[in-house]
């Protein structure tokens, strides 16, 4: 017991309600037995009173709170602007398991990099018949205004999030593939710098993998893409503005960076080059991380209504002058249709077999996996391909029988736009719920940076389910976040 | 420096500023009228919403109409001030934007109807201590670099037009035009126009407590080390545009900074006798010239058009 904390008027935080099923436990091994890289967070929670539990509690929604890490929540009519809920126990991750998800992301972006590459170019893959032309040419994200475009280092993803779960046996398999503007990255930041103030102890003896490194990270992948004979790139981040639901993250992305936060009224573009409007007069921009869609970039290329990016900026992109990172229509390599040919892409292009499996995934468009997937709704995940965040989403052993005709009309009306995957028992972690212990789901959004090379901060950002029984981790749908340990 | 992000801050600072100034003036009041004839007091809450900007005529019970004005006024001033800083969120320190985001959730809790008709001193306090600390750590956190520069001049321009506004009307209320000196309102009046500029200690320290109006006049207009007078907001703003002039490196003509000189120079030369003359077409030249300055660094910092600005 540690010295100086009375537990004997308090008690410690109690297990009562933990229990098992099928899912794979992050924390125990077995009832009452930790693994053993959670031994110390374990010892801990046996140790430390309720009240001082309660305490640090308290301490980090305070922090959260008055640092404004607040996110946007659409749909709503009450209160837009919502802490993110956060979890006050970390989720451990040992040093072996954590290289293999290395080694089997940086496999995949560099695989999705060249596929990429390759559809707005040659397209060989799409004619030795690797993946079906259809998928490609159907998808909504495919951006046919950038067929022949050659991009700095051809690096067309340059930020990914991937969603990974852990399946009952304990091993990690990729859900899906952001490869857009993932977001979640500052909340992986932020919830450690917390972690840092609440658990001090823990850390001194738990031998952390630091993540700190992040943002320069994502500054010097940005610099390596800037176009050539720009030694000195002026690097942006492009926000749709504050009202967007990462607008805390964009600020705070550009902070760390220490690049300019600018929106599309801040840019004008003249005879192809684009520039900022600063009080010293236009200043031209070279690299534009930009956290606007595809859709908004620009009015002249894309919507014509959106007033996010800024007129005549596609043009100045397919001359060369400005990079923007990502590239414009990677949607196709992250659609859900797609995603199940992924194996087979990473084969075709490394010649080697994938590190991390996919989750078994039945696409409607096809006649017999649609019919196998239309007879057992109430067992399949269903997913609209070109959505996420958890919208769009139905999750059959969990719906009613109306919610399973609505889909199945909407499936049968626009089969490609649905796939369907096994309901999967996503692991558990621990988490602290005023005084009791519990299990919840949670995956695993590590970020990786493709710059001159493939770069991953160990860890990520785990998100939990925090409804009890519920598999939806999206903040939106009432996920929260844990911090991410990866250990030495 | 973004044009958009000098905008911001500019006006997080005059909102901030604007708070402020409310809850002084609020402050000062409420306490005069505890010790004071009932009789008056509605003339001089009509006096007060008037020079709180409020344009409409007050409907019913001044102190009422002046509460709830002045509750609107400080709620919705930190509300924007917040607002403008979330817009640059990246560009004001950490520290900075944790105090006004405290600020804002607290005026949010306590800056009720029904708590500020009872127990008005507790918002009061909280936004005069809160914007007072936001100075402090922006001071000691923030770059005093161009951003700054804008926070400063934001500041120096609200603090500039709302005192001079506080003291036309006093004046132009208590003090006879022309040899007229008859109707000197007695010293309580002049004790609330120097606290409503947080002026009262630093008067007396100057001046002793002896209270008459033309050094009233002159503590506030013309003190060159007070920061809550007119001469020093205007030195401030001055000095502030001199900097964003050096820093921005302009092929544009100092115009700014030559219409600050004007109004220093007025400030710095102008004899008392010749402003007490004319308080208040003097306060009318001031606030005029202000608003040029307002209008000049938009047209020069912020909305200038693209082509002026490709030609260089």
């Amino acid at each position: 017991m540690s010295p100086g904390f009375d537990t004997s008027q308090t008690g410690t935080a109690d297990f009562q309600n933990y229990w098992f099923d099928k899912a794979y436990d992050e924390m125990f091994a077995s009832e009452g037995v930790p693994r053993e890289h959670y031994q110390a967070l374990h010892e801990m929670l046996l140790d430390l009173p309720l009240t001082e539990m309660r305490r640090r509690k308290l301490a980090a929604d305070i922090f959260f709170l008055h640092q404004g890490i607040t996110f946007t929540v659409y749909g709503r009519e009450e209160g837009t602007e919502r802490i993110f809920p956060h979890d006050l126990l970390p989720r451990i991750i040992t040093n072996a398991e954590w290289e293999t998800v290395e080694r089997g992301l940086t496999q995949r972006i560099t695989a999705l990099n060249l596929f990429l590459h390759d559809i707005y170019h040659e397209g060989r893959c799409l004619a030795a018949g690797v993946v079906p032309r259809e998928i490609v040419y159907s998808c909504k994200h495919f951006r046919r205004q950038m067929r022949g475009l050659s991009i700095p280092k051809n690096r067309y993803i340059a930020v990914v999030g991937t969603d990974l779960i852990r399946l009952p046996d304990g091993r990690f398999v990729v859900l899906e593939d952001n490869l857009r503007v993932p977001s979640g990255v500052s909340y992986m930041l932020t919830s450690r710098q917390v972690m840092k103030r609440i658990f001090p102890e823990l850390f001194r003896t738990a031998g952390v993998r630091p993540i700190d490194h992040y943002s320069e990270a994502l500054l010097s992948t940005l610099r390596a893409l800037a176009p050539e004979g720009r030694p000195d790139p002026n690097i942006v981040l492009l926000t749709p503005g504050v009202y967007n639901s990462a607008y805390f993250e964009h600020a705070f992305l550009a902070r760390q960076m220490g690049i300019e936060l600018v929106e599309g009224r801040d840019l004008a573009v003249h005879d192809n080059i684009v520039y900022m409007r600063t009080t010293a007069g236009l200043r031209r921009v070279d690299v534009i991380y930009r956290r606007v869609d595809d859709d908004f970039i620009d009015p002249l290329a894309f919507r014509p209504d959106s007033s996010l990016g800024a007129a005549g900026l596609f043009n100045a992109y397919r001359s060369g002058t400005v990079t923007l990172a990502n590239a414009l229509g990677t949607g196709v390599a992250d659609d859900k249709a797609l995603y199940s040919y992924v194996p087979k892409i990473i084969r075709y292009f490394l010649d080697e077999d994938p590190v991390l499996e996919n989750v078994e995934t039945y696409l409607c468009s096809e006649p017999k996996e649609r019919s196998h997937v239309l007879e057992r709704l109430d067992q399949y995940v269903v997913k609209a391909v070109g959505e996420s965040g958890g919208y769009g989403m139905l999750i059959g052993p969990y719906s009613t029988a109306n919610e399973r005709e609505e889909f199945r009309r909407r499936i049968v009306a626009d089969p490609r736009n649905y796939i369907a995957q096994p309901t999967l028992q996503l692991s558990r972690a621990p988490c602290f719920f005023d005084g009791s212990v519990e299990p919840r789901h949670v995956d695993l959004r590590p970020y990786i940076l493709y710059g001159d090379k493939v770069t991953i901060v160990p860890g990520g950002l785990t998100r939990v389910a925090l409804r009890k029984g519920s598999l939806v981790v999206n903040s939106s749908q009432g996920g929260g976040s844990k911090d991410t340990w990866v250990l030495h | 420096m973004l044009s958009r992000v000098a905008d911001s801050l500019y006006w997080m600072s005059r909102y901030l500023e604007r708070a402020e100034h409310v809850a002084v003036v609020m402050e000062a009041h409420l306490n005069l009228m505890l010790e004071h004839d009932p009789g008056s007091a509605g003339a001089r809450w009509a006096r007060v919403l008037a020079c709180l900007g409020y344009q409409e005529k007050a409907k019913g019970d001044p102190f009422a109409a002046a509460q709830e004005y002045a509750l609107d006024q400080i709620v919705r001033s930190i509300a924007a001030a917040r607002e403008n800083a979330r817009q640059v969120r990246e560009q004001v320190s950490s520290e900075m934007w944790e105090e006004l985001n405290r600020l804002f959730h607290q005026s949010k809790r306590i800056g009720t109807p029904k708590l500020f008709s009872t127990q008005p001193h507790e918002l009061v306090a909280t936004v005069i201590q809160s914007s007072h600390l936001f100075q402090g750590v922006t001071d000691s956190t923030m770059t005093h670099g161009e951003g700054w520069q804008f926070i400063q001049a934001g500041r120096a321009m609200e603090r500039v037009q709302q005192t001079t506004r506080l003291i036309d009307s006093h004046f132009n209320e208590f003090f006879g035009t022309g040899g007229d000196r008859a109707n000197v309102a007695e010293p309580m009046e002049w004790i609330g126009l120097l606290r409503s500029c947080t002026a009262f200690e630093a008067y007396c320290k100057v001046y002793t407590a002896e209270l008459k109006p033309e050094r009233v006049a002159e503590f506030l207009l013309l003190n060159a080390e007070f920061p809550h007078s007119i001469r020093f907001g205007v030195d401030r703003l001055r000095g502030s545009l001199e900097a964003v002039y050096q820093s921005a490196s302009r092929r544009q003509p100092d115009r700014i900074v030559k219409l600050a000189g004007r109004l220093t120079a007025s400030l710095s030369y102008t004899p008392l006798e010749e402003i007490m003359g004319n308080l208040h077409e003097f306060c009318v030249s001031i606030r005029r010239l202000c608003g040029l300055i307002h209008t000049g660094l938009y047209q020069v910092y912020i909305t200038y058009p693209i082509e002026s600005a490709l030609e260089v």
